[in-house]
């Protein structure tokens, strides 16, 4: 079992309260994932030459003392680019203006157990093990801002309860995904994917859907075409919120094993695994409540 | 008649379905009514009196389940297992049901308005279902006594493996499941049906609809087929 949860705001001014309507969702399915938590959430993008990374320290033999100026200061004396950092506890968001593979090569070799959880323009990404509240106020959630946001309550049942296995995963730049469910395919998928260069981080089943969907987008498939090879491809059980940076998007098997409610205002999408995660929004008693049906695309532009 | 009034944000669920098992008389037919439900779990579930429960909102897993009894009215929509394995009473859904409505329930009446999601009676037992709008995929799954009727559409594997639950459909059906049949409408089925759109407030002509019953074909092992291995 987990728990999901997406917010998409309409209404410019709610992109200052993201974090703060969405963190009562994410603690309300606690029950439904209390080991580990994680959230991505999209803002206005970088300039065109710029990206960031979002990084985890807590896998490191520092943790949460990791020396993050430290690492900005060897990568203007290393590689002669000027870099921002961005600390909350063990996280940070790293911001520069060239291109990232070659910041990712250099962390990846000076720093190998730093996790790099998510690269982009516009998306920040946090996730660590945990209750939905510890995780939450570690990261200072209620903060955030945006135009939308993808969450994760995790209960694991296909890998182990660790920081880099919780989700949101995230594959190329500005993609990420949250899965309720469990494939029974994964390693098809993994071996589909490896001889086109694929790495993988972990052995979670979830983050071979979100290498396989990040592929096809790569490889020029709409969101929509990608999904449809999803339906195709990935066998098991699962409804899956992906955010892109102008979109989030939701399918379920055609089981429809795996819950899923949206409600819809004039000012807001929100998802959630469950009605009881949607209960203190704002409008809600008038919102248009439903239940996504099995096998079909749902997608919301932000 | 004294009402009764249960505030779900200040009190919790557990008071309140202790107060419907333990705390009502033999016969008990108070009113009571549930606020702020919030999609919370096993509301009102397990009642054994003729009471009359409204939920003011969206309820979630298991609202109403093994209902006996009681009358239990949710003015929103239902989560997973509404009502499963009710025995007697009615349960009325204004809203949607999410998957698994009805399953199981050995009698009583579910009713829901609106749509109602995958495998709605499954496995039912003697109930009667009436749904305002159309099911999803798998519903009446081995369905062995009781109604089912359906006033829209039916997803894929429809009456799949029925036993003696009959289905009356008025919409399309995406594609029967195995052993399932349409047969011709008898003067027995267009009294029964007006009897429970009826009961369910729904003014559908029964004339409109078509009946779905069991072939029987499974009921008995058959060494002939499928022999070349």
């Amino acid at each position: 079992m987990c728990g999901i949860v997406g917010l998409l705001v309409k209404t410019p001014a709610l992109k200052e309260r993201l974090g703060e309507l969405m963190v009562p969702m994410l603690i309300g399915m606690t029950e439904r994932g209390p080991d580990s938590a994680g959230l991505a959430v999209f803002a206005d993008p970088l300039a065109e030459g710029s990206r960031k990374l979002s990084l985890y320290s807590g896998l490191t033999d520092e943790g949460a003392d990791f020396n993050w100026h430290g690492l900005t200061h060897a990568l203007k004396d290393h590689l002669d680019v000027e870099a921002i950092i961005d600390v909350k506890n063990n996280h940070a968001v790293l911001s520069f203006a060239v291109a990232p593979d070659m910041i990712k090569r250099w962390l990846r070799e000076h720093h190998p157990k730093l996790h790099i959880l998510s690269t982009g323009r516009t998306i920040d990404l946090y996730k660590d093990v945990g209750t939905p509240a510890e995780v939450a106020e570690r990261y200072d959630f209620k903060s955030m801002k945006g135009s939308h946001l993808v969450g994760h309550t995790r209960m694991a049942t296909e890998s182990a309860v660790t920081p880099d296995r919780a989700h949101p995963f995230t594959a190329g730049e500005d993609f990420c995904l949250v899965h309720n469910g469990s494939l029974s395919n994964p390693n098809d998928i993994r071996r589909k994917l490896q001889p086109h260069g694929i790495h993988f981080d972990t052995d979670n089943d979830t983050e071979a859907a979100c290498r396989f969907l990040e592929w096809r987008l790569r490889e020029g498939d709409e969101l929509e075409a990608a999904l449809q090879r999803g339906f195709d491809e990935m066998d098991g059980f699962y409804t899956f919120l992906m955010g892109t940076p102008d979109k989030l998007a939701l399918i379920r098997d055609p089981f429809a094993c795996k819950p899923a409610v949206v409600a819809e205002t004039d000012d807001y999408v929100a998802i959630a695994s469950e009605f009881r995660s949607l209960a203190h929004l704002p409008g809600v008693k008038h919102a248009h409540v439903f239940e996504p049906a099995p096998e079909e695309m749902y997608v919301w532009n932000a | 008649m004294e009402r009764l009034s249960f505030d779900l944000a200040a009190s919790s669920l557990s008071d309140m379905n202790r107060f419907l098992h333990r705390d009502l008389a033999d016969g008990d037919r108070r009113h009571v009514s549930v606020v702020n439900p919030d999609g919370a779990h096993n509301i009102a579930v397990g009642l054994n009196h003729p009471v009359t429960v409204e939920v003011h909102g969206h309820a979630g897993y298991y609202a109403a389940g093994m209902n006996k009894h009681a009358t239990v009215v949710i003015h929103g929509s239902a989560g997973t297992g509404v009502a499963e394995n009710m025995m007697s009473g009615t349960v009325h859904v204004k809203g949607f049901a999410s998957n698994g409505a009805g399953a199981t329930a050995h009698g009583g009446l579910l009713v829901i308005d609106g749509d109602a999601g995958l495998r709605c009676g499954i496995s039912l037992k003697g109930g009667d279902i009436v749904v305002g709008g159309s099911v999803g995929s798998f519903s009446g799954f081995m369905a062995q006594a009781g109604r089912m009727v359906i006033c829209g559409n039916a997803g894929d594997a429809l009456g799949d493996s029925l036993y003696e639950a009959v289905i009356y459909i008025r919409g399309s059906v995406k594609s029967l499941g195995a052993d399932a049949q349409f047969e011709d409408m008898t003067d027995a089925d267009y009294t029964a049906l007006a009897e429970l759109l009826s009961k369910a407030g729904m003014d559908h002509d029964p004339k409109s609809f078509r009946r779905i019953a069991s072939a029987r074909s499974l009921y008995h092992w058959n060494a002939d087929a499928d022999q070349e291995y």
